[in-house]
């Protein structure tokens, strides 16, 4: 969920874009990553992990930890915390360690 | 290949402080910032900080960032890459980095390090459910993408930044149900706590996180009290209905880069894990490289900024450009630290640093 009023900050907010998330269209903004865009959508399982297929959500938001990545644009192993939106993009959940095409 | 006299990592507090001192020696300085955005830390830094007016007190963290950023936007030898993620350093003095997908070679003269620091975690069932976060990941998410994590929070960690994150959940409209310290006392300052008890939060010294729980993302949270030997005492469980932990334990310095570039190293507890050696001059052992900021040891933004004007003047008079005024630049930088580091938290610090402190050959007066 988006913040429309806060005491100290003001948002201002990129041009509105559409991103696809495992096939399912999402509105997101061209100034917010990846990982936001699915949070204010209500995604927050955005990773998996390797062994035990778990799902993931963000843990440090800042390009440390490696719990968001995903396949973005054929893409694998894309930092989803870090990656700005930008329209058409094709997000999906990455199952395994991906392969470069 | 990009030449350039004095490469900066890290477009932080502790960066941006580096790449003003050494730019206005006239060096050309190129910093690279792995984010889309400049600023670090303190572009989600809503509270006003303290210290002196030399280091920005009483301004809130987002506008010291663009007081920042203006003054190296005034400097044309001073270049700012973002989405640059340095990857590498050999041991000829070559550097790596992606730039913008881009994979660039630049070899330059003089390094400063500012890298930060990686938020710690915790080991405790159901930690890696979506819904636990590090308390800086939530900080991102509400301060600066204007993006709530969910509704309902439970923090861990009483220290400065579980204490101003609690505030931050509270001003954007996130319930926090509890705050649990594992120490018996808070360790952030009191007046950050007193503004969440006026708002009714409970702050839950000796208690820990004993659960996380949750079919596909967080719903609930188990804390118990620990008794005198840090261990979970039965019976004393509580559970809140909670979507959002935050987990503020600490940090460790990003320190990986000078320990590929071959720099001395020391694993300090007190400043949160492995930090290089450094003299007074914040210079490592391998004399064109310069640390500042948490990549040095975890403190906070604003002795950051004051070891990025130290890094970068010392950066300036390696590559013998060193203002006519720099011993007593550097002696301020010096006096500002040991103010930033008096009281208790900061004696332990400076007793970590004294452990990394690099004794001969500093050249300070």
């Amino acid at each position: 969920m988006r913040i429309n009023t806060h005491p100290i900050l003001e948002f201002k907010r990129g041009a509105a874009v559409t991103i696809t998330f495992d096939g399912k269209p999402i509105e997101a903004r061209d100034n917010e990553t990846i990982a936001v865009a699915l949070h204010a959508a209500g995604i927050r399982n955005i990773g998996r992990s390797m062994n035990l297929h778990r799902d993931r959500g963000l843990f440090c938001a800042i390009g440390n930890c490696s719990s968001c990545m995903m396949i973005v644009d054929g893409v694998p192993n894309v930092r989803t915390c870090l990656e700005l939106c930008r329209d058409g993009m094709t997000v999906e959940t990455q199952h395994d360690k991906g392969v470069l095409a | 290949m990009i030449k350039t006299d004095l490469l900066v990592i890290g477009a932080g507090p502790a960066g941006l402080c580096a790449a003003v001192a050494a730019g206005e020696s006239g060096k050309d300085v190129l910093i690279l910032e792995r984010s889309h955005t400049p600023g670090g830390q303190l572009v989600k830094q809503t509270h006003m900080f303290f210290g002196s007016e030399k280091q920005h007190a009483a301004t809130r963290g987002f506008d010291i960032a663009s007081i920042l950023l203006d003054k190296l936007n005034a400097m044309s030898n001073v270049r700012m890459v973002t989405n640059a993620t340095v990857l590498a350093a050999y041991d000829d003095g070559l550097w790596t980095a992606d730039i913008l997908g881009k994979y660039e070679k630049i070899m330059p003269q003089a390094v400063v390090c500012a890298t930060g620091a990686n938020e710690k975690s915790l080991a405790f069932p159901g930690c890696d459910l979506p819904g636990v976060y590090g308390a800086g990941a939530v900080q991102t998410l509400m301060n600066q993408y204007g993006v709530l994590p969910a509704e309902r929070a439970v923090m861990l960690g009483a220290g400065n930044i579980g204490l101003i994150v609690s505030y931050q959940l509270l001003q954007a409209g996130v319930k926090v149900l509890a705050v649990a310290e594992g120490s018996a006392r808070i360790g952030g300052y009191l007046v950050h706590a007193a503004k969440l008890r006026r708002m009714g939060v409970p702050i839950m010294t000796a208690h820990t996180v004993k659960a996380a729980y949750g079919k596909e993302s967080l719903e609930a949270v188990t804390l118990w009290a620990l008794d005198d030997k840090w261990q979970g005492i039965p019976g004393t469980e509580i559970t809140y209905r909670a979507d959002t932990l935050c987990v503020a334990v600490g940090l460790s310095p990003l320190s990986e880069l000078l320990w590929q570039a071959g720099c001395k190293m020391l694993y300090v507890p007190a400043l949160g894990g492995h930090v290089p050696y450094r003299d007074d001059n914040l210079r490592t052992s391998l004399p064109h490289i310069f640390v500042a900021g948490d990549a040095a040891g975890v403190e906070e933004a604003s002795s950051a900024m004051v070891e990025g004007t130290l890094a970068g003047l010392s950066a300036a008079e390696y590559l013998n450009a060193a203002p006519a005024d720099i011993k007593e630049r550097k002696n301020d930088c010096l006096s500002q630290l040991a103010q930033l580091r008096s009281g208790h938290v900061g004696e332990r610090i400076s007793a970590g640093l004294e452990l990394a402190r690099i004794k001969e050959a500093a050249g300070i007066c």
